[in-house]
């Protein structure tokens, strides 16, 4: 069997931030990996860590007041945890690219869109002013944004969210990098720029080669686009499995809940929406075993004692369950 | 293209403000005790010289007239003559003391601009440092200094006792480094506060991640990316310094015993020089409306996204 090439692999990624009421540990224990040209999805209610992780992994949490503490971040087999400020200065927008889900506020508002794009070229590759511009109105042209030339000298408050969205999309391919990172591209967007959107990025992801990484609420969007999906809670994988395997046979209890609060087409869901329910512990007051366990419906008495741990199975996935260790079935079950 | 009706839209504006300045400084001088013929006819002139004055400088007619031809003359470039030396007043406002008012405040806002500046990038960028605590409150320091206190201390610690700069005067650079703090500190103070909010602010909006996410250096992203929209709300503070450094001038003209319009304004006031005063308010007040005009278009040249309305 010819080994496939890991463009990115994720292991035990800890980020927390030091705030005065106490650690928060946003990002606890991430492990996930992409394969060259494959896409995978994070999903998790909001607060998991998923937008954490993924500025961990651009290093771009260090601008702020967070702090990457522990793991490894593998980019074509180098930790970028190693990295010099340089080199990730180097790698940012170059090989590995990022949209990011405001496009109302993710732009420059000071600067042309055309301006916006050139800068990220004239960075990376080797071009003057002119060939960068030029190279500028190009990316506008092939992210469909009809007369280019004109926008290019627009500012982005001239441009509608879905334009502005696509301005963001070219900046980000500008440098054809090898891994894109969009951190809820179209929550944002009206819905029928949604898909169009995620089409534009589907359709450049195939053409250009480009590793995607997709961070969404929307398990529409997952069934949609990805290969593998990630599925975080309170800043810990859960499960991490094939698209096919997440939605036909999904191990982790919290996956399950997800799944079920999903309307499905061939039923009746006005009103008989299954949610999970509880709400997310605060990250200042996690429970001490498994982080489900309050909201889960099958917690026994280790759950509530102990972490489980990320359990391999043969075909590659992972899941963070004691209904999966040997230990399980010497617990007691509990009436409910 | 906008930019063209904007322009005439404000200068627009200016035209009633125009008409309240020129009405204030005619009813000040109207309004104020003492009578302007009785003091130019001379001390000892009798009351049918000093009704032949006022007939003269037509005293005797309505309040409404009076003012028309005040303004009338004056878009003509003619403020009347000066009581004292009999010369005219444009003529003694502008041969010289004009130009030395106007360096002062520019030098003076020059200062203010680059000192706040710096120390608000450098607060801003290092924040809750000892450097930020230490600009922080040598600022807060420098808001409460009145004028006259720091440019005498200067003037005794520069000039009096390491004797580098000179105690007074005006013509030379050296002349110019005492006023030019002097005036600027108060400034500077302002903008270097207003400076480290803004770019706090502005350092922590999305589009400074998505920067950084394209491998921009620091600098870059400092002074291209943040500066730039830091400095939206600093330009209108460092416009309003400069006006306000025009009425600073007049203290620290004093102190520093600079032949300016500010000196001209307390001297004429002292020998009860009616046009002359007059004159020189009238002149500041238009430069002042001058430079918020100037402003205005700055503003909205830097800032693009300010609408017409
Ligand atoms: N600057 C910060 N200081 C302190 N805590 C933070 C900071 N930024 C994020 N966090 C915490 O990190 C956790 C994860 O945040 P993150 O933004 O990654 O969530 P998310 O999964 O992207 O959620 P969403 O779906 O709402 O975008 C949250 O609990 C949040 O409270
Ligand atoms: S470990 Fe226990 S509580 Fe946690 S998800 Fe599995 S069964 Fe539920
Ligand atoms: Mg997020």
């Amino acid at each position: 069997m010819a080994k496939t090439v890991k463009i990115l692999e994720v292991k035990g990624l800890r980020t927390s931030f030091f705030t005065d009421e106490g650690e928060v540990k946003a990002v606890d224990g991430v492990d996930f990996s992409l394969e060259r040209g494959k896409t995978i999805g994070i999903v998790g209610e909001s607060g998991s860590g998923k937008s954490i992780t993924s500025l961990s992994i651009l290093r771009l949490i260090e601008e702020s007041t967070g702090r990457i503490v522990g793991g490894e971040i593998m980019f074509k087999g180098e930790n970028l945890l190693q990295k010099s400020k340089k080199q990730m200065m180097a790698i940012r927008g170059n090989n590995i690219s990022m949209i990011f889900q405001e496009p109302m506020t993710s732009l420059n508002p000071t600067l042309t869109c055309g301006e916006q794009i050139a800068e990220s070229i004239r960075i990376h590759q080797k071009a003057n002013r002119k060939e960068a511009w030029v190279k500028a109105v190009d990316m506008l042209r092939h992210v469909g944004i009809p007369s280019p030339e004109k926008r290019a000298k627009q500012y982005p408050f001239e441009l509608s969210g879905g334009m502005r969205q696509r301005v963001m999309i070219a900046i980000a391919l500008a440098c054809n990098p090898e891994l894109l990172i969009a951190d809820e591209p179209t929550t944002a967007l009206d819905v029928t720029i949604q898909a169009q959107i995620l089409e534009l990025i589907k359709k450049l992801q195939e053409e250009m080669g480009t590793s995607l990484m997709i961070i969404t609420h929307d398990l529409g969007v997952v069934a949609e686009m990805c290969d593998k999906v990630a599925v975080m809670y309170c800043g810990k994988v859960v499960e991490y499995a094939d698209v096919k395997t997440i939605f036909t046979n999904p191990k982790h209890p919290y996956t399950v809940g997800l799944l079920n609060s999903v309307p499905k087409h061939d039923q009746d869901y006005e009103g008989d929406l299954a949610v999970i329910p509880g709400a997310v512990p605060s990250p200042f007051n996690l429970p001490q075993g498994c982080r489900f366990a309050p909201r889960c419906p099958h917690a026994r008495g280790i759950c509530r004692e102990e972490l489980p741990e990320l359990l391999d199975s043969a075909d590659g996935d992972q899941v963070r369950c004691w209904i999966y260790s040997e230990k399980w079935e010497k617990q007691e079950e509990e009436v409910r | 293209m906008n930019m063209f009706v904007f322009i005439l839209r404000r200068l627009f504006q200016t035209i009633p403000v125009m008409i309240g300045v020129t009405l204030a400084v005619f009813l000040m001088m109207h309004l104020i005790p003492g009578d302007a013929a009785k003091i130019m006819a001379g001390e000892n002139a009798n009351p049918d010289q000093i009704e032949q004055m006022r007939e003269n400088l037509g005293l005797n007619d309505p309040l409404h007239i009076q003012y028309l031809r005040f303004v009338t003359n004056a878009v003509q470039g003619d403020l009347g003559n000066s009581i004292r030396t009999s010369r005219p007043v444009t003529e003694e406002i502008f041969s010289s003391r004009f130009a030395i008012t106007v360096q002062l405040a520019l030098i003076g806002t020059a200062a203010a601009v680059l000192l706040g500046l710096v120390a608000g990038i450098i607060s801003a960028t290092r924040k809750y440092s000892a450097a930020d605590v230490g600009i922080m409150l040598v600022a807060l320091l420098g808001l409460s200094l009145p004028n006259f206190w720091l440019g005498i201390m200067l003037i005794y610690l520069f000039s009096v006792n390491l004797g580098w700069l000179p105690v007074a005067g005006w013509g030379t650079w050296e002349h110019m480094i005492l006023p030019a703090i002097t005036l600027g500190t108060g400034g500077a103070a302002i903008i270097a506060r207003m400076t480290r909010s803004s770019m706090l602010e502005v350092l922590n909006q999305d589009f400074i991640r998505t920067a950084y996410a394209k491998g921009v250096s620091d600098k870059v992203v400092i002074y291209k990316h943040a500066l730039r929209n830091a400095l939206i709300p600093v330009v209108t503070v460092v416009g309003l310094q400069f006006g306000g450094l025009l009425g600073g001038a007049v203290i620290t003209e004093t102190v520093f015993a600079i032949n300016g319009l500010g000196r001209l304004i307390i001297d004429s006031i002292r020998a009860h020089d009616f046009p002359m005063v007059q004159g020189t308010i009238l002149v500041c007040a238009v430069l002042f409306v001058l430079v918020n005009f100037l402003v205005d278009i700055t503003y909205r040249l830097i800032n693009k996204r300010i609408d017409l309305n």
